[in-house]
Parts: C-alpha cells; structure tokens; sequence
C-alpha cells in the first residue's frame, strides 16, 4: 500500500496574536510544530503500512524551514518526505495549495491512499484534504474517525458527523481526512530521529511539478483576506436580583421586546 | 551547565522528557499509590528503541551510536527519573540484569539472551540479595548443586527488583560452600523454568511503582550452559556488574533531585507570604542556591564516571562508588528541602515531593549502600596513597 500523508507546519496555536493593522498572524518568536492532526493522519497510515507492508511517504508545502515537520514525521515512522517549496508558492489559499499538493501526490505516482488531518490548527479551513481529492478528481472521505478496512480492493471507513457515524465505503486511489479518534499517535523513536537527521529532503518547486505562477501561490488563489481581527468580547450580561416570578416576567418582557425589534 | 552532548545523546534526553510528560507524570501518584508496576510505560520505552542503548549493535542495540552506552543509560535514567523515580528504575534495573552477561557472557549467552532485551521483548533482573545477604554478598546461601548437564538451585532471593516481571535472571548462587565468596556461581535462568517461583511482592516507602519481590529456587533444574562465566566467579560477575550500573543509581538519583528542586523552585517562584514571593526570601534563596549546586556537582561526577566507562577505562570502582555516594546523599538532602521549601504542601501527596523524598531514600540503600561505597572509596585511595599515587 503507497500513501502519502500532507501535513502542515503550523505555529502553535496557543501562542499566536493577530496583527490588526496588518491582518496577519504575529508570528515571530512562536514555535512551529507539526500540525496536531496530522500526526494522526500519520500514525493511521503507518499502521496500515505495518500490517500491509507498503509505504508512508510525507509531503509538505512550505517555505524552507517547514522541513522540520517532514524530519518530525520521518522520526516518528514515515519511509521518506518531499519538501514542495519555491518563492512562487508564497500566499496560497487552500485551492493553490491543494493543487501544489494534488500534483505532488501525481509526481510520486502509484499511490493508493492520501491521509491528512481533519484540519490545520492555524486556518482551520478542513478544505485541503478536500481540494486534493477534488483536484485529483479521487473519491474522498472527511472526518474518518476510524478505518475499518483497508485492502486492495478498497476501503471502509467511519466518518464522524454531526448526530452519528456513517460508514462509507470507497474504491483506491483515496483521499481521506483523519480525526483524533482514529488512534493515539505513536512517540518518535531513537532509530527514527536518526534517520530524520541524516536523510536528505528532496526539495520540489513550481517546474519540477509543471505548474505555471497563475496556478500556485498568491496568483492561484482565488481567495482574499480582506480583513483578520480578534472579534470583541461580547457585552457581560445582566445580573437580575429579586424574587425568581417577578426576574423571569423581566426577562420573558425583555426577550419578548428584543424579539420585536 | 552544557556538557557538550552529542546530538544522539540529547535525542535520548528528549524523547525521555516526552515519555516523562506524555505518559510518566500523568500517572505517577497512582502508580504510587497501587503499587504498580508501569508495563505499559515499559512497552513506550521499548518502542522508542531506549530499551537497547547500552547493548552493542552486534546483539540489537546501539551502543556505539553514544559512544559506549554508559552515559547513554544515565541520561535516560536521569530523565525519567526526574518524572518518576519509580518508574525509571523498573527500566534501568533491566541494564542491571543484562549487564553480567553482557560483560562476563559467553558468545552464545550474548546472542541468545541481549537481542531480546535490546528490543523490550523482555525484561532483565539482577538477583543477588538474599535475608543473610545484603552487604556481605558472600554470605549468598543459595545453593546450586551441579548434576549432569544441569544445575539445580535451591534458595530464596530478596528485594529483587523487577521481579516477577522480568523473563530473564541472573542470579548468583553457591557451586562451593566452603568457598565462601569464592564459591559463588552466576546463572542466567528464565521465567517459567520448573521449580522457579516468586514469592512476597514487597510494599516499599519508595519507588513503589517498580516491582521488588522474592525468587523462590526449588529443586530448579538450570541448564549447565546457562553458567556465567567460569564456578566461583560469580563474586566477580557481580561486582563487575555493580561497578558499571552504579553510576545509573546515582544518575536516578540526580533525577529525582532536579524533579524535587524544579517542583520548589517554582512553588518559591508563585507562593506569597508577607505580601512577597517567598522566593525573594534570602532564607529560601540560599536553600535554592545549594540545592542546585549540589545537584550540578552531582551531575558532573555520574557524567564523568560514565565517560570514562565509556571511553574504555578498567578501573573505575572507586569512581562509581563515588558518584553514588555523593548523588544519592544529595538526591535526599535535596528533596527534604525542597518538601521543606513548600512547607505543608510539600507533605501533602496532593504534591509531587514527598513522593521524590520518599524515593530518594533507596538510592542511599540499594546497589550498596552509601557505608559500602565509602569502604569501596576509602580502600582505593589508601591504596593509591601505598603506592604513592592518587588522582
């Protein structure tokens, strides 16, 4: 079995502010980690791959020091890892970015399965793994909580939704989301962290992939951020003090004259 | 203070601190309380290939990548124990019952028995102790009669760690009565062998997460190529053993110290009294300020006698000695201050601390005791003194 998982170098979210003025995230002096649900993405496929056999290549797109979520990855367990990095790539949204990936996963060829998380922790869009499938015109399965079955044949998964779970099968090649429910990620390991030091990441720009400025980065996206602000704390509430009819006939009249407004 | 390490080295570092906070400090005051042994924070360690970093490659380890596996041991003691004293001894006890077949094994007894452990497959125990045994290792009464191709042991071990859950023994028994220590006999036995049985699981002050129980040898048929070594080196074999894994007591030791200091250091840095942080006090300051220092002193001397296992040297008994005496004395003065710097809370299981002072208390005890080590140091340099010399 040959998958890929994407994965994303995000900041850590607990310790982002915004820039109001600049609409952008502050991220100077806040440490990038692994996005926390692709490590689940990761650990799912690697343990399809060690009871399949089979292959777990990692795949990221970012500027040059993302590589360190792609040596974190391969410490853990992944086989190898492909940087998708070049100047042109600066300023996607999540349909260049898909797209960048989507062509990565053609380049590597034969591959049967792509897992990612759910979401990234810093856009929070859950639209990559999405844009992926959809660019790769491949069937795709969101918010997989567990992995049933995983054969040649095809797949059968359980997405975690709204009010229940629906099983859902699919034929390969895939493209799958994963959610923390799916297993507890494994710790890296000494040989892994070894490894991740030694290797060499290979590095893929805009030609290696054949894609033209208009499709990737900033040219690419048809998104725009207009505006990114910390939305202001809603206004305290009320304290009503008094006997308990006489505070709720107060507050049925106020919601009742909210309501007519 | 920088000791230079590698990059291997702080990989080991690392990923104990990420075991420690992932899976050790969540559970520790349980396990304490329970009295129970930490299988499934083994099986991590194992994963994480930490279970083979003081065996050669030759036999599934990866020794040479730290540049000889002692300091790589204390590292990793050290860090766990900074979580878990308890925890972190039911792992380097393993290092303790392989090291005589790693280091007086024969060939085959390597192959056979250290890949095992390398991987976590298995777990190792060191079984020297007996009631009338402690510090007088050649009062060891249990007896191993040979009979044909066999051994046959018969006796009782006490206090032995990891028992019950290792799979692999080294135990040291009598092949010659009359010998006294010289008549002893080192012998690997496996779990499940006929007449192998384990009795009392004790109920300690400390390390209570770590097993220590009784092995029972009744009329225990052990192959003869189970034989460590040579009849009557059994002495040897386990005071060869106990010189290289003293340094992993006091680095346990250092551990717990520097998770005691952290925990008061931190509580001086937020409790307020009189209006000030107590931490301003001159009276808590001065406290801090030795127990940092003897820990970095303490830290020094395992490093050092670690490294100078590690590069090779011979002789180092006196050394080793050392660095356990001075840890492990260190490791209880620390942590009684630090359940002394917070005071009530401090006393409280509710905190970390009396846990850490109540297993301080052992790394005094176990591995010789701290009157051993100072015969052990003060016989080396007389010595050395005899013959004009000294370092």
């Amino acid at each position: 079995m040959r998958m890929v998982v994407a994965v994303k170098q995000v900041p850590d979210t607990s310790e982002v502010r915004i820039d109001e003025e600049r609409g952008t995230l502050v991220r100077e002096g806040v440490p990038s980690i692994l996005n926390p649900f692709d490590e689940y993405a990761l650990e799912e496929a690697m343990r399809w791959r060690d009871q399949l056999g089979g292959s777990v290549t990692v795949v990221t797109m970012g500027p040059p020091q993302a590589e360190a979520v792609l040596r974190e990855a391969v410490a853990m367990g992944a086989d190898d890892a492909v940087l998708l990095s070049d100047r042109a790539f600066a300023g996607a949204d999540t349909w260049a970015t898909s797209h960048t990936l989507a062509k990565a996963v053609e380049r590597l060829g034969g591959v049967d399965v792509v897992m990612t998380g759910k979401q990234a922790i810093d856009g929070d869009t859950a639209q990559t793994g999405p844009g992926i499938a959809a660019s790769l015109d491949w069937p795709q399965i969101t918010f997989v909580g567990k992995v049933r079955e995983l054969t040649e044949d095809g797949i059968v998964a359980e997405r975690y939704v709204e009010g229940g779970c629906e099983v859902v099968r699919s034929s390969l090649p895939v493209v799958i989301t994963v959610l923390k429910d799916a297993n507890t990620p494994r710790l890296p390991s000494l040989r892994g962290k070894m490894k991740a030091r030694k290797m060499e990441v290979p590095v893929w720009g805009i030609d290696d992939l054949g894609l033209t400025p208009d499709q990737v980065g900033l040219d690419g996206s048809p998104t725009r951020v207009v505006r990114i602000m910390t939305p202001e704390n809603p206004a305290s509430g009320e304290i009503h003090r008094g006997e308990p009819e006489e505070i709720a006939r107060l507050i049925v009249d106020q919601l009742l004259g909210n309501e007519a407004d | 203070m920088n000791y230079y390490f590698s990059e291997e080295l702080n990989d080991i570092r690392e990923l104990c601190s990420e075991i420690a906070e992932k899976y050790i400090i969540p559970v520790r005051a349980q396990l304490d309380v329970e009295n129970r042994f930490p299988a499934e924070i083994i099986r991590v360690m194992a994963e994480s290939d930490l279970c083979g970093i003081y065996i050669p490659e030759a036999y599934g380890g990866s020794a040479e990548v730290f540049g000889g596996g002692s300091l790589a041991l204390c590292v990793a003691t050290e860090e766990l124990s900074k979580a878990c004293g308890g925890i972190a001894v039911s792992y380097a006890a393993n290092a303790l019952g392989a090291m005589p077949i790693l280091l007086s094994g024969s060939e085959e007894q390597k192959q056979k028995y250290l890949p095992q452990l390398a991987s976590g497959e298995k777990l190792a125990a060191f079984a020297l102790t007996e009631p009338e045994a402690g510090s007088d290792a050649g009062g060891v009464k249990t007896r191993a009669g040979r009979e044909g191709d066999f051994y046959v042991l018969n006796g009782t071990k006490q206090w032995i760690t990891n028992g019950g859950e290792a799979q692999i023994y080294t135990v040291i028994a009598q092949t010659d009565p009359s010998r006294g220590a010289r008549g002893l006999s080192a012998f690997i036995v496996e779990d499940g062998t006929p007449g192998f049985s384990y009795g009392k699981k004790e109920d300690k002050m400390g390390i209570r997460a770590s097993s220590t129980r009784e092995l029972i040898f009744e009329d225990c048929r052990v192959p003869a190529e189970n034989l460590v070594s040579r009849e009557g080196y059994g002495f040897i074999v386990a005071m060869k053993t106990l010189d290289r894994s003293r340094p992993g007591v006091a680095a346990q030791a250092v551990g717990i110290a520097q998770g005691a200091f952290e925990a008061a250091a931190k509580y001086a840095s937020e409790r307020v009294q009189f209006g000030r942080r107590i931490d301003s006090f001159q009276g808590i300051q001065f406290m801090l300020a030795d127990m940092a220092t003897q820990i970095e002193a303490a830290r020094a001397l395992v490093y050092a006698t670690a490294r100078m296992i590690d590069a090779g040297e011979r002789k180092f008994e006196k050394e080793s000695a050392m660095a356990k005496v001075f840890a492990s004395d260190t490791a209880m003065r620390v942590t009684t201050d630090a359940v002394q710097i917070m005071g009530g809370y401090g006393y409280m299981r509710e905190y970390p601390v009396e846990k850490m002072m109540r297993d301080a208390k052992i790394t005094q005890i176990y591995e010789g005791t701290n009157q051993i080590q100072r015969s052990v140091i003060a016989s080396a340099v007389i010595k050395e003194t005899a013959s004009g010399g000294g370092r």
